[in-house]
């Protein structure tokens, strides 16, 4: 699912100059890295989770298979099934099926990242089924005809006033005249018109944050409750959820989940943790008659075995979209993918191939803040760099760029050459800045100076002043 | 290449000038020597450096990236310590070296023996020789911009400050952000300079917000990135690297200030 573009250059250049995107990304800040400073601040053994839940993931990657086959039995001996999707094609043909037996005409769904990543809304509508979107960002992005922009939240990008026209151009129905000036009567609007989604709907989606070995349990965060309406009302309910959200045991999944709101909204726990173990049991007073776990592999057990192994701890909380600075000034719609910033920077080349995303991993000043405040200690930059190696292996970047980069590294290993060409160059810049101490344009340079002056240097290289000095005495 | 006279018995510094420094501001080297030799060290400067070879690894070169970390090791690994007055190339040294070089039979234990002696300036001048006060003067009021390879690659946040508070006349004014990129990056600053510009935008208003007359750093990179931006946008701050300040040569124009006098 793309929005069409794949040019990542002219995305975030129209992202950069888009006011209100630019007003609504200021939002990132007071609204999530400041709250999870805070809730962080609040918890001394913050530390020490991050490397427990650091040290289950990577236990549980190494024993995938087990874990799988474990959880597999106990989803089936509590009554749902399991059906495995190696591919994003796979999963879209078996959910579509599913639906389909379950004579579905409509579906609501949970935010489900993974559902993004198959392009299962798509999929579902063209055989005719309505689905519909209750996670409150994930209904406006749908109304829109948008992808999320953010892993955790979905309309970071929007302003409210945009909402509104939105409100009013999908629910035309309601009267002309009502009030949606303010947040708590979008929220009450989309409320009321997903209620009746809610209790129509014959089958329910949800993604899951974690599936539990030893209970065949899947577990879903969310602030709204609409998780739970989903996967409860409907006969059905559909989990689709990627292979690596395993944890072996109960235990293991709270010291994820202790980390996991935290890092994302910096909230202790989210308003609802939501754990689904089966189908509607004799003495259960509601739920889904059917239930069925979709588990999707597409590349995660390539990934396994490859120098992004790491990348499948992630739990998808967003704080490394929320503190990089790149996604502060561009948004999540430049990147192209369903995941935007070092995560995606990360995971969307291992999806769409480095060919078509090269630039992503490129496109990060490595300033490190992403694996600061990972909880999954995740060492996003040298996988990056990973994937540039290959771009590089692969002689994808331009010709202009790799001859620069053969030319001075041709110098910078034979130092006496080295130190004749930077005394020239030394030379030609502080001749052509003059007294001015800066050059405001410089050939082959426009790429700095088109924003920037390029300081001047003071007039020779050191290593000819201290040899210089040398021969006099002391410096 | 001659050891000086100043400390016979100290500690033999191996100064890792740095190509920037190297190029566009000579003064940090020679501010650097200064330092070290005032903690109690003897510096020399090999002459057989030129780049700790950061433009190739973080352009995905790995080739040149290796050949290039291989002769720092084979020029740095004589001496007892080696300093960068840069938390950049310090860091690929003591951070990056061992694994580029891990599967490198003949190199995979020098590069970790040398990362274990290659300092940060500043916390090299204050964790190792135990400096904590310099004799120096510089009546301004400074913000200080953290690098993020010192912040994040090795944790040097304090020793800049606890040198910096030494500094008579000198009043310390933090940054709102002081945890945030300005958005440099090396190469990200030409490949994306949309990007960059905008991330150093924010940074610069930061800056400016402080009402700090210098902004000062422990890296050239940095330093020339917003050095660069305030010389655009005309704003009267001086820029310096920190070791100037600490070593009290300041006497040179502010980096991408005018030359005046001389």
């Amino acid at each position: 699912m793309g929005n069409g573009r794949q040019d990542f250059k002219t995305d975030a250049a129209h992202a950069l100059a888009d006011t209100a995107l630019q007003k609504a990304l200021q939002n990132v800040k007071r609204g999530f890295v400041d709250k999870r400073k805070a809730a962080r601040a609040k918890l001394p053994e913050f530390d020490t989770l991050r490397e427990d839940a650091r040290a289950i993931k990577d236990h549980t990657l190494s024993h995938l298979d087990l874990y799988l086959e474990t959880y597999e039995r106990k989803v089936t001996e509590s009554g749902g099934s399991v059906h495995y999707a190696p591919t994003a094609a796979d999963a879209r043909a078996i959910i579509l099926k599913l639906c389909q037996e379950a004579g579905a005409k409509l579906v609501t769904k949970g935010k489900s990242m993974v559902s993004e990543e198959i392009g299962l809304n798509a999929h579902l509508q063209a055989a005719k089924i309505e689905v519909v979107e209750t996670d409150l960002g994930e209904y406006i992005v749908q109304l829109r005809g948008e992808r999320p922009s953010h892993i955790i939240a979905p309309v970071i990008h929007l302003n409210k006033e945009t909402i509104e026209a939105d409100f009013r151009r999908a629910h035309h129905r309601l009267p002309r005249e009502r009030r949606l000036d303010q947040a708590q009567y979008l929220v009450a609007e989309a409320r009321k018109v997903l209620r009746e989604k809610f209790l129509a709907a014959d089958v329910g989606i949800t993604g899951a944050n974690l599936l539990i070995a030893e209970t065949g349990s899947s577990v879903i965060v969310t602030n709204e409750g609409n998780g739970d309406l989903t996967s409860t009302l409907p006969r059905m309910h559909i989990v689709i959820a990627s292979i690596e959200k395993i944890v072996p045991t109960l235990e293991d999944a709270m010291i994820i989940l202790r980390l996991l709101a935290r890092s994302a909204t910096g909230q202790e726990i989210t308003t609802y943790t939501t754990f689904a173990t089966g189908p509607r049991h004799d003495r259960d007073p509601d739920g889904p008659g059917a239930y069925h776990v979709v588990l999707l592999d597409n590349g995660r057990s390539e990934m396994l075995g490859n120098e992004f192994a790491d990348m499948l701890r992630c739990i998808r909380c967003g704080a490394c979209l929320n503190h990089c600075p790149v996604y502060g000034a561009i948004g999540g719609h430049a990147y192209g993918s369903v995941y935007p910033g070092p995560m995606g920077a990360v995971l969307t080349p291992q999806l769409q191939g480095i060919d078509r995303a090269r630039d992503l991993p490129h496109a990060s000043s490595f300033c490190g803040r992403c694996e600061a405040v990972c909880p999954m200690d995740i060492p996003l930059p040298d996988m990056m760099r990973t994937w540039r190696e290959r771009d590089f292996a692969r002689g994808n970047p331009p010709f202009s760029e790799r001859l620069f980069l053969k030319m001075w590294a041709y110098a910078a290993k034979r130092p006496l050459l080295y130190h004749a060409l930077a005394n020239a160059i030394v030379l030609f810049m502080a001749r052509r800045a003059g007294a001015s101490g800066r050059l405001s344009r410089l050939p082959l340079a426009t790429a700095w100076t088109g924003t920037r002056d390029l300081p001047a240097p003071q007039g020779r290289t050191f290593h000819s002043l201290y040899a210089r000095a040398r021969r006099k005495g002391r410096p | 290449m001659t050891s000086t006279p100043a400390a016979p018995q100290g500690p033999l510094v191996g100064l890792f000038v740095t190509c920037l420094v190297d190029l566009f501001r000579p003064s940090v080297a020679f501010a650097a020597i200064k330092l070290i030799e005032a903690g109690g060290a003897r510096v020399e400067v090999p002459r057989a450096q030129t780049c700790c070879g950061q433009p190739a690894y973080n352009s995905g070169d790995r080739q040149d990236a290796i050949a290039i970390a291989r002769q720092v090791v084979e020029t740095f690994e004589r001496f007892d310590y080696v300093v960068a007055p840069s938390g950049s190339c310090a860091g690929m040294l003591r951070v990056h070296y061992p694994r580029l070089l891990a599967e490198d039979p003949n190199f995979a234990e020098r590069a970790g023996a040398l990362a274990a002696k290659s300092f940060e300036l500043t916390s090299f001048l204050v964790g190792v020789l135990g400096l904590s006060k310099v004799d120096a003067a510089y009546e301004e009021s400074v913000t200080y911009h953290d690098s993020c390879s010192s912040l994040r690659e090795l944790h040097v946040r304090e020793a800049p400050r606890r040198l910096l508070a030494s500094v008579e006349g000198l009043s310390l004014v933090e940054l709102g952000e002081s945890e945030v990129c300005c958005g440099f990056g090396g190469a990200f600053s030409v490949k994306y300079p949309d990007i960059s510009t905008a991330i150093l935008d924010a940074k610069v208003r930061d800056i400016i917000g402080t009402g700090a007359s210098t902004v000062l750093a422990g890296d050239l990179g940095c330093l020339m990135h917003i050095a660069g931006r305030l010389a655009r946008e005309h704003a009267e701050i001086e820029v310096r690297h920190v070791a100037e300040v600490l070593a009290g040569m300041t006497e040179n124009p502010a980096i991408a200030a005018p030359r005046q006098k001389r």
